[in-house]
């Protein structure tokens, strides 16, 4: 069994499986990770990628190229994240309630809006997703080639925003004014800067990224848009920036090791052929999330005003 | 825009937030209708004539109501505490698979004992999975959210092992079900045609127990500090994470009870569409009720009105039943800003 594993490990499939299921993991993690480094979590994140799996995938079956889905997909995610930021930040409203019911409220229109424009459809119909793009000379590379230089140009981008997220929020002013809106919003204000208008910036920023994670399920890793769909993997990506401690280098680190799990998990109910029931390892995500915060938890350093509602001219 | 506290919150004004909080939503929810090519108020109509327009309908309105009142106060408790038990729907299947593996043969009492005995264990189980977030939470500032979320997916998991594996019914004829609950456990219907059973009466009385609970104990004393204000309440020397987990058990025990209902009083037998999201409109419920334990009764009467309207109104106009989702999802988001609009004024400068 171990030695079976092993192999597993050695093939470039397993590799390559693995970068595909971080991708879409990756773009949510670093969506919510935006949000809460600014002070708000986000709970709408299941709701707004199941909006954005269904948004960017409509725009492609209704005739628009796959670009333009991407961008519409960002576009209505931002559009929910505003409305968040309404609520939350503006109107100081409880950040728990606010998220599941936009949760509850994105996914249900997302089937209503694919119901009205598909009515009759039985089996799911397909669009023509984003092919992979073997990018020249690094694909010819042994094993890496094929993981890490051979997806579909939505997963470079995912993989790519993990240094250019870093570098803003690390290394310019815009980050450090979403950073310090999470951790002192007072010292933002004292400064100038509108406090209000940083947060629900970055919620919107956050938001377009989950939506564009959702949209790579449906329009990079399948072709077609089902119900329920996302599964939860809104709620895998809150425990990730949990797990990497609301940075985005350890988010990738975090999402990888999430997702060579789950890659090596369906190779290995293979292996296990009926002894093990196939349940049982589609458990696997849910438990390892609920462990990695777990891992986690005591190093964890929260933003200091993550979940605090922040109103001009109130004392702290 | 400036929000300002208000002197005092008007007693009109909370009773006012639901009702309001609802037509917004209903409001809301006419931009799809209008968009589906039907007539708002025609449809509207529909859905309520769905609802309530016959025996039959309100029959059917009160089953519904039946596990949304259980899986709203589960919320409602939870929420005072501000502890956000968002696993009612994983705890609902515990229920139920208590109620499976318990009633099916496994013990046979007589109906007075049996009945209570099958409540008995399905609340024990829907408390018990909610020990390790709960712990997690007071011990190790886990949140709450998020592990009781993902943990409705291994439940739910867990729950088509066994349907398809050890528990599976040989008379189903394939279909992933368990064995049906013996007699002795089975709730009796209240009336003579349709399908409402004791457990609409149970959901009354929990309600009745929890309001009770919460205004005349020590313990809901404890839980509304705790909500309140966690700090000031450990330095008035309550125990803050023996009432959080408290509180947790019985919430996880009340959404526990609509697994059992639905089982033992509904459908005699456990299977993997048991809940349509019962667990999730609970939050809807609670929110509107303002978390009150009476006022669950109201709004657990309101939502399953949508989702048994809805249907009705989606078999006569071309509106896909998610209307009953997304008007669910809505109401929880305008009844936030009507119960704020009770304590707060928005000045607009």
């Amino acid at each position: 069994m171990i030695g079976d594993i092993f192999e597993i490990l050695l093939t470039a499939g397993f590799w390559a499986a693995t970068i595909r299921i971080v991708s879409p993991l990756i773009l949510g993690t670093l969506g919510e990770l935006i949000c809460e480094r600014a002070g708000v979590l986000n709970l709408g994140i299941e709701g707004i990628m199941t909006m954005g799996a269904m948004a960017g995938w409509m725009w492609v079956f209704q005739g628009g190229d796959l670009w333009g889905g991407i961008v519409f997909a960002a576009f209505i995610g931002a559009l929910f994240g505003l409305f968040h930021a309404s609520f939350t930040v503006y109107l100081g409203l409880s950040q728990h309630v606010t998220g599941i019911g936009i949760t509850l409220f994105a996914s249900s229109l997302s089937y209503y809006v694919f119901r009205m424009l598909l009515p009759d459809a039985t089996t799911p119909p397909k669009i023509v997703p984003f092919q992979p793009y073997a990018i020249p000379g690094l694909s010819d590379i042994p094993v890496i080639g094929e993981a890490l230089f051979s997806q579909t140009p939505l997963t470079y981008l995912a993989l790519l925003s993990v240094p250019a997220v870093w570098y803003v929020l690390e290394r310019t002013p815009l980050g450090l004014a979403v950073r310090m809106a999470g951790e002192n919003p007072v010292a933002v204000e004292s400064q100038g800067i509108d406090v209000l208008a940083v947060r629900t910036g970055a919620v919107m920023v956050g938001s377009a990224f989950m939506a564009i994670g959702g949209a790579f399920i449906t329009m990079s890793a399948f072709d077609a848009f089902y119900f329920g769909m996302i599964n939860g993997r809104g709620w895998i990506c809150v425990a990730l920036v949990i797990f990497a401690s609301w940075r985005p280098g350890k988010a990738l680190l975090g999402a990888l090791l999430f997702a060579g799990l789950d890659a090596l998990q369906v190779r290995a109910q293979q292996l296990a052929g009926a002894q093990i029931p196939y349940q049982f390892f589609l458990m696997a995500p849910y438990v390892l999330s609920i462990a990695a915060m777990v891992v986690m938890a005591r190093r964890a350093s929260y933003p200091k005003a993550l979940l605090v509602p922040f109103r001009r001219g109130d004392r702290v | 825009m400036r929000i300002e506290t208000r002197q005092e919150v008007a007693l009109w004004r909370v009773l006012l937030a639901p009702p309001l909080a609802v037509l917004a939503a209903l409001v809301l929810g006419a931009g799809l209708i209008i968009w589906a090519g039907e007539p708002v108020l025609a449809s509207y109509f529909a859905l309520l004539k769905g609802s309530l327009g016959s025996s039959f309908a309100l029959n059917e309105t009160l089953t519904r109501s039946t596990p949304l009142i259980f899986t709203g106060l589960a919320a409602a408790v939870a929420f005072r505490a501000k502890f956000y038990n968002i696993g009612a729907e994983g705890q609902l299947y515990c229920g139920a698979l208590a109620a499976t593996f318990f009633g099916t043969g496994l013990i046979s009492l007589p109906p007075v004992l049996m009945v209570p005995f099958l409540m008995l264990v399905g609340a024990m189980s829907g408390g018990a999975i909610l020990i390790v977030p709960v712990l997690l939470k007071t011990h190790m500032k886990v949140d709450e959210v998020v592990t009781t979320l993902l943990l409705n997916f291994v439940i739910l998991l867990l729950a088509g092992y066994l349907l398809e594996g050890p528990w599976k019914d040989p008379m189903s004829l394939g279909w992933p079900q368990a064995a049906p609950i013996i007699d002795e456990g089975i709730w009796p219907p209240l009336l003579a045609k349709g399908r409402l059973h004791l457990g609409f009466i149970f959901a009354l009385v929990a309600a009745l127990l929890a309001w009770a609970l919460m205004r005349f104990t020590v313990w809901g004393y404890e839980i509304r500090a705790v909500g309140l204000n966690a700090s000031a309440a450990g330095f008035a020397g309550i125990g803050v994470n023996a009432t959080v987990i408290r509180t947790a058990l019985i919430s996880g025990g009340l959404a526990g009870l609509a697994g059992v209902s639905e089982v033992a009083g509904l459908k005699g037998y456990l299977t993997l569409d048991l809940s349509p999201g019962f667990g999730y409109a609970g939050i809807a419920v609670a929110m509107l009720a303002q978390l009150h334990p009476l006022g669950v009764i109201l709004s657990a009467f309101f939502i399953s009105a949508v989702y048994v309207g809805a249907d009705a109104m989606s078999r006569s106009t071309d509106i896909p039943t998610y209307i009953a989702d997304v008007l669910v999802g809505l109401s929880v988001l305008t009844i936030l800003v009507s119960v704020m609009l009770t304590r707060y004024r928005i000045r607009w400068s």
